[in-house]
């Protein structure tokens, strides 16, 4: 089986603060991570191409220091690196991402399979899996907790809900997105991490893709975020300490006053 | 402190820590508490090839020696040692093969090793032959292509657990010490069996049990080097492994440091913490100074014995002698510094101070470490020229 992870490289946000005067994201001297989620799609497809044979290629749109991520996804048990890197990409939204990515899957050669986390721990949106399956008109599931079966043509996967799931037939090639219910990554191994120092990272640019100029970075995408700001903390209540039997008099007056009650 | 490691011996350690803290830290105490073989922490650090680390490149390895060994047990050690005594035995029970084995042989067993997909084990110890090794009785009598192997082994790591197990038997009981063969015996041999799991002070999650040998009959082939040669066998193979005991006496230590440390930093008496007073501080100070000593020797006999040095057998004993001496204070003290929570079962030092015990006893005790340090003076100042 052919399978393609999409990894993003995000900062590690329980480690981000975000600066109350410019309300941006204080990223200086983070770590760069793996996006959480997408641990899991990487595992999955290892254990994927464990059970049933075939190669793993990890995909990463960024710039060029996403190959530590893409490194990283090598050690975990992926097979191949492509970085999709260029100025031109940079700015890019959802909609641009997922409109690069495909371009860039499309020049791989065969494809069975796309596995993505089900969203990006900064940006949080869930869009570019489903947005990259509509790219490339291949069928997706979200949300996938469990790969029952892998069929010829197609696979049987669990979609969860709040409350339970869905079983669905996912036609091949296709694409899902994956919960963190689905596996337990392991972690990354020495020969894994000796076999990453040494990997090659092939590199896709603008030049290598077959796309338009006006979809592509910031100036291509139909969104633009606008602010980013913390939510204001709630105003502190007020603290009673007296006997209850007056406190609870205190409390229904008060919350008559407000209409309440 | 920087020891100057390599690159490759950074990674080890990294990936030896993440599993310590990921993996170990949060099960160590219902671990010990139920006696509970770290299976599942065993099937990790196969997959993290942890096991690969000192087995030879051309046998699935990764071409460490006791530098890299030493340097995943220290980390395991540093969250538990019942989990470390797991892995580092499947080191004690291989290097017999890796030492002295055949071709043949290091390419049947030392493949399984290094993917963790076996567990190793190594069988000296008898009820009546402890310290005094060249007392045990057990027998291996040539029979045709087979040796018959009778006896039975006492407190051995992994027993039960280990698939491949390096035995030490007399093949002629008239010559004593210089009588003695080592064997390699699969686990599921017939009339090879397990006594009872032995309930421990300390290191409660490693499994020890006896090895029953009754009329065992194995291929003459499973002879290691020649008849003879078995006590030879164990102790180069002792030499090999003491700086892993060693290593996790320097694990065990940092590991209660940390502890104590972090909990003085915390806990206020007197108004303010107890950090500020000197007395906890110089005990700190005392457990920091001994530990960095013994990660410092341990290191540098580690390093001399990958530097294939011949005579090592002095600085090996040193090595563990020191650490599992500071381990025992360190852990101590540590209890110490916590005071009533050290001793209560919420907090990991009585455990780390259970544990550390064994390091004094166990791979030869901390006297008869000294025995073979002072033989080894003697020998030395004799060759010396006055």
């Amino acid at each position: 089986m052919q399978i393609v992870v999409c990894i993003k490289q995000v900062p590690d946000t329980t480690k981000v603060k975000i600066n109350p005067e410019t309300n941006t994201l204080m990223r200086e001297g983070v770590e760069s991570i793996i996006n959480p989620f997408d641990l899991y799609a990487i595992e999955e497809a290892v254990r994927l191409k464990e059970a049933h044979g075939g190669v793993v290629k990890v995909v990463t749109m960024g710039p060029p220091q996403a190959g530590s991520a893409l490194r990283e996804a090598i050690a975990l048990g992926a097979d191949e690196a492509v970085l999709v890197s260029d100025r031109a990409f940079a700015g890019a939204d959802t909609w641009v991402t997922a409109y690069t990515l495909a371009a860039a899957i499309r020049t791989l050669g065969q494809v069975d399979l796309i596995l993505c986390g089900k969203q990006a721990i900064d940006g949080d949106t869930a869009q570019v899996g489903p947005s990259l399956a509509d790219q490339l008109n291949i069928p997706f599931v979200a949300f996938v907790r469990k790969v029952r079966e892998v069929a010829d043509g197609s696979m049987v996967v669990e979609r969860m809900f709040e409350e339970g799931y869905e079983v669905v037939r996912l036609p091949i090639p296709g694409l899902m997105t994956v919960v963190k219910e689905i596996n337990e990554p392991r972690l990354p191994s020495l020969k894994g991490k000796m076999r990453a120092k040494k990997a090659e990272i092939f590199t896709i640019d603008r030049s290598a893709l077959d796309v338009e100029d006006a979809f592509l970075g910031l100036d291509g995408s139909p969104t633009r975020v606008v602010k980013i700001f913390s939510p204001e903390l709630k105003k502190a209540g007020e603290k009673w300490e007296e006997d209850p039997g007056e406190m609870a008099a205190k409390l229904v007056a008060n919350l008559r006053d407000q209409k309440i009650i | 402190m920087d020891y100057f490691l390599t690159e490759e011996q950074q990674e080890i350690r990294e990936i030896a820590r993440q599993i310590a803290e990921e993996k170990i830290v949060p099960v160590r105490e219902e671990l010990d508490e139920k006696e509970e073989f770290p299976a599942e922490i065993m099937n990790v650090c196969a997959q993290s090839d942890l096991f690969a680390v000192p087995i030879p490149e051309e046998y699935g390895g990764l071409g460490g020696g006791v530098m890299e060994m030493s340097l995943a047990v220290e980390e395991l050690s540093k969250a538990c040692l019942g989990v470390s005594v797991t892995y580092a035995a499947t080191f004690l029970g291989s290097y017999p093969i890796l030492l002295f084995g055949s071709d043949d042989q290091k390419a049947k067993y030392l493949p399984d090793i290094a993917t963790g997909e076996k567990l190793g084990a190594f069988g000296l110890t008898e009820a009546n032959a402890g310290s005094d090794a060249g007392g045990i009785r057990t027998t291996a009598v040539k029979d045709g292509d087979s040796y018959i192997l009778n006896g039975t082994k006492q407190w051995i790591t992994n027993g039960g657990e280990a698939e491949i197990y390096t035995v030490i038997a007399l093949t002629d009981r008239s010559r004593g010490p210089r009588g003695a063969s080592a064997f390699i015996v699969e686990k599921d041999t017939p009339g090879f069996s397990f006594g009872k799991k032995e309930k421990k002070m300390g290191i409660r999650a490693s499994a020890t049990r006896e090895l029953v040998f009754e009329d065992c009959r194995i291929p003459a082939e499973n002879l290691i080097s020649k008849e003879g040669m078995g006590f030879m066998v164990a102790m180069k193979t002792l030499d090999m492994s003491r700086p892993g005991i060693a290593a996790q006496g320097v694990g065990i230590a940092q590991g209660a440091l940390d502890v104590a440390v972090n909990y003085a930093r915390e806990r206020r008496q007197f108004g303010q913490p107890i950090i500020g007073f000197q007395a906890v501080q110089h005990m700190l100070a005392d457990m920091a100074t001994k530990t960095e000593a013994a990660r410092a020797l341990t290191y540098a006999v580690a390093r001399y014995i990958d530097s294939d040095a011949k005579e090592v057998s002095k600085v090996s004993a040193m090595t563990k002698l020191f650490g599992a001496d500071v381990a025992m204070e360190v852990t101590t003290n540590a209890v110490q510094v916590l005071g009533g929570y050290g001793y209560m079962r919420e907090y990991p030092v009585e455990k780390m101070m259970r544990d550390a015990k064994i390091l004094q006893i166990y791979e030869g005790t901390n006297q008869i470490q000294r025995n073979v340090i002072g033989a080894a003076l003697i020998k030395e100042y004799a060759q010396k020229k006055s």
